[in-house]
């Protein structure tokens, strides 16, 4: 499997060593089906993996990446302080503080991975989940509070940090991030080293929606310099990923022209290599490219779901024992790459972070009434200034009256 | 539509108290025990018993052919649950969360709404959309709205909307009966209320409002999440000596608006209360026909109390969007004042 076979002449359809049945005319047989259908459970032969889940370094001939030992020690130190946002975001809605919360646990790498293969010219689509690629956009971790706490539907500038707002509904933001990648195209920004890039993000139930079929056609039919950035964290809420589709997902790329990979998403090496050269190809105007991240929710799916109704616990456990910031841990160790006392820099940082998050919710100011009728419009409407107006007026009613219950 | 004549297999016997959720949830066991051919689909129905456990236990009972936990997508869910029903089947899809239903919108309006006609008669679409709707849970984007106006405007569908518990019960199921697509608008916030089910009891038909309190001095039209808070109002308004009444309105599309007309003959005054945006919505038909049939028994014009015309707010500021009891009082207090 070479990059260089996914070039768009040289692109044959047929995107794996095991010959998947995606462009071949004939019906899959039973056995190629139930291939598939294991490689949706297990990853399958196809994963690019750069480090081991026994924090081991092994090389892939494609996809590997030279990386200083400072990297390593910055990429885990992502991964622990966004996890730890993260657990304190949990925390914070079981206090009653927010209304929900989103957990990334077990997709630190896979976003850290990606998130760092970014460049400051490229633009991001995140679905809901993406803490960890907000961190990397240079977004504070406390920017997303509000969305949870009900204060506001986003507060941070997505032109300026190249980081879109948040979408939930499922799918949508792959269309407007095809657009958005075409635009670049169109603008003459995509052709050397310095190229721009997209990345979209979105989960494995996603796939499923119309919208995002509907983007790599578009994406496809323009060369769009965007990647495709599947979240499989093997849940859409309670319905597994075969509920969704019975090839993996990333074989379903060679049904649009063009390629397809899956990385294992708890190695961020791979998921950096992997993102990197996606990206790179964009960037050169040889996009677009899906890349499938394999990977888990360790926790539910947000703080209102049950995950024991649907989820054995078995497959939890087994999915600790891939852990993408154990897994770095062990190979800094094990290489000296760093010590004790690097740990112990991490956690304490990791602690003034949770801190600094935690007072920030607590310190988060209810928007004032007229927030619902700003910014509706560019221009504002006659009838939704009286609509503002009319309501201050109603509020302005109660205080009056609680004045006058004072006095008399 | 008449009440359907029922065998009720499972019909819980004698009374009991249950939450509109549970009611909804018996609807639907009782309609799947009568018809073979009822199916429940949509995004996590099965295992997890639907986000709200309106669903719960019916996958374990009914099988993964009569509860289908889909892929995730809306325009699949209904496009699929259209060809099902033109083979025979009665499917009952549950759109996840009100905002979650536009990517099925095309499908509803193109097809579901139009095929009964194009086809001239020859094909029915026996569908029901359940969509959890309405605001006031704190939620995030998307699981608040309440869009029942747009499908209000669109010929070829029905739209209903539940308040209590045995309405729950009763109008789920001849919704499944009804031959036309039904969209059904469930007031997620008030899920867990709780009302007695009498099983045994005669169901009011399902395209037909109702007078829940009688009154005199202003009619309060409202339907869904806002019927509690304007019996509410009612009982708040009682101590200021105005006695109001209060038609829920249970049909949307068709309107039953006989019981509104009558009551406003009597009272002269006409509240109606709706969390949705009020421009080119059921709130502005409701005016607008009670203006054309009553202008002369009117003492005021007709009010509306509703949300704004803004996407609906970050959940801090949803108590100021949504109508509460002061904002139905204010309206019924101008009224009064004309
Ligand atoms: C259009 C739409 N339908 C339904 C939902 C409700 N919903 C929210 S998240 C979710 C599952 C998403 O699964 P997946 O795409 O795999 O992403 P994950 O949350 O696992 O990252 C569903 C059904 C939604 N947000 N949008």
């Amino acid at each position: 499997m070479s990059p260089e076979r996914w070039t768009r002449e040289g692109h044959s359809g047929e995107a794996t060593d095991t010959g998947p049945p995606a462009a071949t005319a004939a019906k899959p047989t039973r056995e190629q089906v139930i291939a598939g259908l294991r490689a949706t459970s297990e990853g399958g032969a196809d994963l690019v993996q750069l480090l081991t889940p026994e924090g081991e370094r092994v090389s892939h001939p494609d996809f590997d990446i030279d990386v200083t030992d400072a990297q390593l020690r910055d990429l885990y130190r992502d991964m622990v302080l966004v996890r730890r946002t993260d657990r304190e975001g949990n925390a914070l809605q079981r206090q009653g503080q927010l209304g929900i919360w989103v957990p990334l646990l077990g997709q630190e790498a896979a976003q850290i991975g990606a998130g760092r293969a970014l460049k400051p010219q490229d633009m991001a689509f995140p679905s809901y989940r993406e803490h960890g690629v907000a961190w990397c956009r240079g977004l504070d971790p406390t920017e997303v509070l509000g969305i949870f706490r009900g204060t506001d539907h986003g507060s941070w500038d997505p032109m300026a940090t190249g980081f879109h707002l948040y979408t939930i509904v499922i799918g949508n933001q792959c269309l407007n991030a095809a657009g958005y990648a075409m635009g670049q195209r169109f603008d003459g920004r995509v052709g050397d080293d310095d190229g721009e890039a997209t990345m979209v993000f979105f989960g494995d139930g996603a796939t499923s929606q119309g919208d995002v079929h509907e983007a790599m056609v578009w994406a496809a039919v323009y060369d769009a310099p965007l990647v495709f950035f599947c979240q499989n964290n093997q849940w859409a809420i309670s319905e597994p990923t075969e509920r969704q589709s019975r090839v993996p997902l990333y074989q379903r790329a060679s049904g649009y022209g063009f390629p397809g990979i899956r990385v294992d998403g708890n190695d961020v090496l791979a998921s950096l290599a992997v993102s990197k050269w996606a990206l790179d190809e964009c960037r050169h105007g040889n996009g677009p490219v899906l890349v499938e991240a394999f990977t888990y929710r360790m926790d539910a799916h947000t703080t209102s779901d049950d995950a024991t109704r649907y989820r054995l616990a078995d497959e939890l456990e087994a999915w600790k024992l891939k852990d993408p910031i154990e897994r770095l841990r062990v190979h800094l160790v094990r290489e000296q790459i760093a010590g004790q006392d690097f740990f112990d820099s991490v956690e304490a940082e990791s602690d003034e972070l949770a801190a600094r998050f935690r007072d920030y919710c607590f310190n988060l100011t209810d928007p004032p009434p007229q927030r619902m009728f700003s910014q509706v419009y560019a221009e504002q409407t006659p009838q939704l200034a009286e609509q503002e107006r009319e309501y201050l007026r109603y509020l302005d009613s109660f205080a009056d009256e609680s004045l006058a219950g004072g006095v008399h | 539509m008449a009440a359907p004549a029922l065998e009720r297999p499972t019909a819980p016997a004698g009374t009991q108290t249950v939450t509109i959720a549970k009611g909804l949830n018996l609807g639907l066991r009782a309609a799947m025990e009568r018809d073979p051919k009822v199916l429940v689909m949509g995004e996590d129905v099965g295992k997890l018993g639907g986000v709200f456990r309106v669903t719960d236990g019916l996958q374990k009972d009914f099988g993964e052919h009569r509860v289908l936990d889909t892929p995730l997508a809306e325009s699949g869910i209904i496009g699929t649950a259209i060809g099902l029903a033109i083979r025979g089947y009665r499917p009952v899809c549950e759109i996840q969360f009100d905002g979650f239903i536009f990517p099925g919108f095309d499908q509803i309006v193109s097809q579901l709404a139009k095929l009964h006609f194009r086809s001239q008669g020859r094909l029915k679409m026996p569908v029901v959309v359940r969509v959890p709707f309405g605001g006031g849970i704190g939620a995030v984007e998307h699981h608040s709205e309440s869009p029942e106006s747009l499908f209000a405007h669109i010929g070829g569908l029905k739209v209903v909307s539940c308040s209590n518990a045995v309405d729950a019960y009763w109008m789920l199921q001849q919704a499944i009966e009804c031959d036309d697509p039904v969209l059904f608008f469930e007031p997620k916030r008030r899920y867990y209320e709780k009302a007695e089910l009498d099983p045994a009891a005669e169901p009011a038909p399902l395209f037909s409002s109702r007078v829940l309190r009688q009154g005199s001095s202003l009619t309060l039209a409202t339907y869904g999440p806002m019927v509690r808070t304007c019996l509410e109002a009612a009982n708040a308004a009682e101590e200021d000596g105005h006695d109001l009444e209060v038609v829920d309105l249970r049909t949307l599309s068709p309107l039953d608006l006989g019981p509104v007309y009558e009551s406003v003959r009597r009272t002269g005054r006409l509240v109606v209360v709706s969390e949705a945006p009020p421009e080119a919505s059921i709130t502005s038909e409701i005016a607008t026909r009670v203006q054309q049939e009553c202008f002369y028994s009117l003492e005021a014009p007709v009010l509306r109390t509703t949300g704004f015309d803004t996407p609906y707010p970050p959940s801090k500021l949803e108590e100021g969007f949504l109508p509460d009891l002061d904002r139905v009082l204010d309206a019924v207090d101008r009224s009064l004042a004309f």
